[in-house]
């Protein structure tokens, strides 16, 4: 199975990545040859077995519902590139 | 062309626990932005998410509400997508493998019952808010909300229409709100619901092509907005356009809905199982231990009302709305004792109407009532007993609200004792009687109508201490002689 360069271009899109068009084909070919191997994955006969969600054969610990945290935003802003009034400033998403 | 609408809603519940889903920060609403933010609901590089054991229990709890499967195993997943108040990058969520499936919940519309399907529920974190004022061109960020527990409960495609989708909706409201897993607020965002609305020709077996309504915080704006949606999709296919599929917003000052056009791309979120997180066992044993504690829902406890207080349906309904309301009502029954019938409808009508109406004046639950249960039973007794007609009643029940005391303090201090003494209330009659000699020729006359003019006077001359029943009686007997 073999990626477009448009499909290449979605998908960088989708992970906000700026792929530059002279590097479009190479990736093409490289994500094209992993979903050859996932192709010659599915043609393995998986019926009845259970998917793996997570590699270690343990489930998920809980923790007592707890306030724990005190309040740092003092010093997570400290790191931010831009803080007002306690938020935290990010360029403009609408409009 | 008779169109038929298809509506399913998915509703985001927050959870009510007093930290978030994979962080020990609080989730308590109304706080300075960022000031409940760890560095776990930031994203920070190296945290990793640890379950919070209430959520779970909550989740586990609205399944057996709903009569659902609980899923012995589920697994979260990364759902990814840009926005700045998910800080990182994606939303952990429950996708392929939910914690809760295939439920149901029974609504009532226009007196016909109707079983509308639960497809799932499941368990995923909250993000943070975006605030779009002006901060010198850029957009601030809240993130305190971000990773608050939210449980997404999707219904099927089962409504039909606008009616049946807020049937629906506070049947949902009302059950997470009586389990205590969620605080109902809908201004403050504790419940909030997407509705996915499309029309057909009716008859038609193939579902239309549906849009997305979306984050509506009201039950008023949700009827609205679909029957907006309906009328809108209907038009828009007679006039032979056709349907998109897209996200809507509502706008309650202009009710319409409008397109999002824009804001989104495709949605493709890339689901994966989150590898920070194990897969979620839960136990037979855990599941039966909430079998157990599972208090009675309201839809039995409406039935048991009916049954067991003999009340009327509405009055059921009204007190069982609220689970602190019925347990407020079952308790001052119980004080009131008395010939049960009776008391119970007495009960009622004085929850629903006078205990009802000074709580809303005064704003408060009625978890919180100045007159707690025993202490109106004191008062109801009294007039069971017959020593308090209804209108010394509400003089005491006010100051009893005021704090003067319990009801029989109150009618010492006033001597407020009702007036049963038939020789005393004969002497008050004759008083009347012989003081309007016109009216009662004009009564025997066979103005009739003057009857309610002496019961008056009667009343009035007793300082409303006079038993009313009792004047009515002797007042006839005496006219008629």
């Amino acid at each position: 199975m073999s990626m477009g360069p448009e499909q290449v271009a979605a998908t960088a899109q989708l992970a906000r990545l700026a792929l530059r068009a002279e590097d479009v084909p190479a990736v093409a070919g490289k994500l094209s040859a992993i979903l050859d191997l996932v192709e010659q994955m599915n043609a393995v006969d998986t019926a009845g077995i259970v998917p793996m969600a997570h590699p270690l054969e343990l489930s998920q610990r809980l923790r007592a519902d707890a306030v724990t945290e005190s309040d740092r935003r003092a010093d997570f802003q400290a790191i931010a590139p831009q803080t007002a009034d306690g938020l935290y400033l990010v360029p403009r998403v609408l409009e | 062309m008779e169109w038929e609408a298809v509506i399913g809603l998915e509703v985001h519940t927050q959870l009510a626990t007093k930290s978030k889903i994979f962080s020990g920060a609080a989730t308590a609403y109304g706080a300075e932005p960022n000031r409940q933010a760890c560095a776990i609901d930031l994203g920070l590089p190296g945290v990793l998410p640890v379950l919070n054991a209430e959520a779970v229990r909550m989740a586990v709890m609205l399944g057996l509400a709903i009569d659902a499967t609980v899923a012995r195993r589920s697994v979260f997943a990364r759902k990814n997508y840009f926005y700045p108040d998910l800080p990182k990058g994606y939303q952990i969520s429950q996708y392929e493998l939910p914690v809760v499936a295939r439920g149901h919940l029974d609504i009532l519309v226009d007196g016909v019952a109707k079983r509308i399907g639960i497809t799932r529920a499941h368990l995923e974190e909250d993000a943070g808010k975006s605030l779009h004022e002006d901060f010198q061109g850029l957009s601030g960020i809240d993130l305190n909300r971000a990773g608050t527990p939210l449980l997404e409960i999707v219904s099927e495609p089962d409504l039909r229409s606008a009616q049946e989708a807020v049937a629906y909706l506070k049947k949902l409201h009302q059950l997470v709100v009586w389990l205590g897993i969620c605080d109902g607020n809908m201004q403050e965002g504790s419940f909030r619901c997407d509705a996915n609305v499309s029309v057909r020709p009716k008859g038609q077996e193939q579902f239309g092509t549906r849009a997305e309504i979306k984050n509506v915080n009201s039950f008023r704006f949700v009827e609205r907005a679909i029957e907006y949606e309906i009328e809108r999709q209907i038009e828009l296919i007679e006039g032979g356009g056709r349907v998109v599929q897209e996200t809507r917003l509502y706008d309650p000052d202009r009710d319409e809905t409008r397109s999002m056009r824009g804001k989104e791309e495709a949605n493709d979120y890339r689901y994966f199982p989150d590898p920070d997180l194990l897969p979620l066992v839960i136990e037979d044993s855990f599941i039966e231990q909430l079998r157990a504690s599972l208090p009675e829902l309201p839809q039995a406890a409406f039935a048991r009302f009916v049954r067991d207080y003999g009340l009327p349906d509405y009055d059921a309904a009204t007190l069982t709305a609220e689970r602190a309301t019925a347990g407020y009502y079952e308790a001052l029954v119980a004080a009131t004792g008395g010939e049960a019938r009776l008391c119970a409808k007495l009960c009622a009508n004085w929850v629903m109407g006078d205990l009802a109406a000074a709580l809303n004046r005064a704003g408060l639950p009625i978890g919180e009532s100045p007159v707690p249960a025993e202490a109106l039973a004191g008062l109801l007794g009294r007039v069971l007993d017959g020593t308090l007609s209804g209108k010394l009643a509400k003089e005491v029940f006010g100051a009893m609200w005021a704090g003067e005391g319990t009801a029989d303090a109150i009618i010492a201090a006033r001597g407020l004792v009702q007036l049963t003494d038939s020789s005393a209330i004969d002497t008050l009659i004759d008083d009347i009687l012989a003081a309007s000699p016109k009216q009662g020729e004009q009564y025997r006359a066979g103005q009739d109508k003057l009857f309610g003019f002496f019961v008056g006077q009667v009343m009035k001359a007793s300082k409303g201490k006079a038993n009313p029943q009792q004047v009515n009686e002797r007042l006839l007997a005496r006219l008629k002689g």
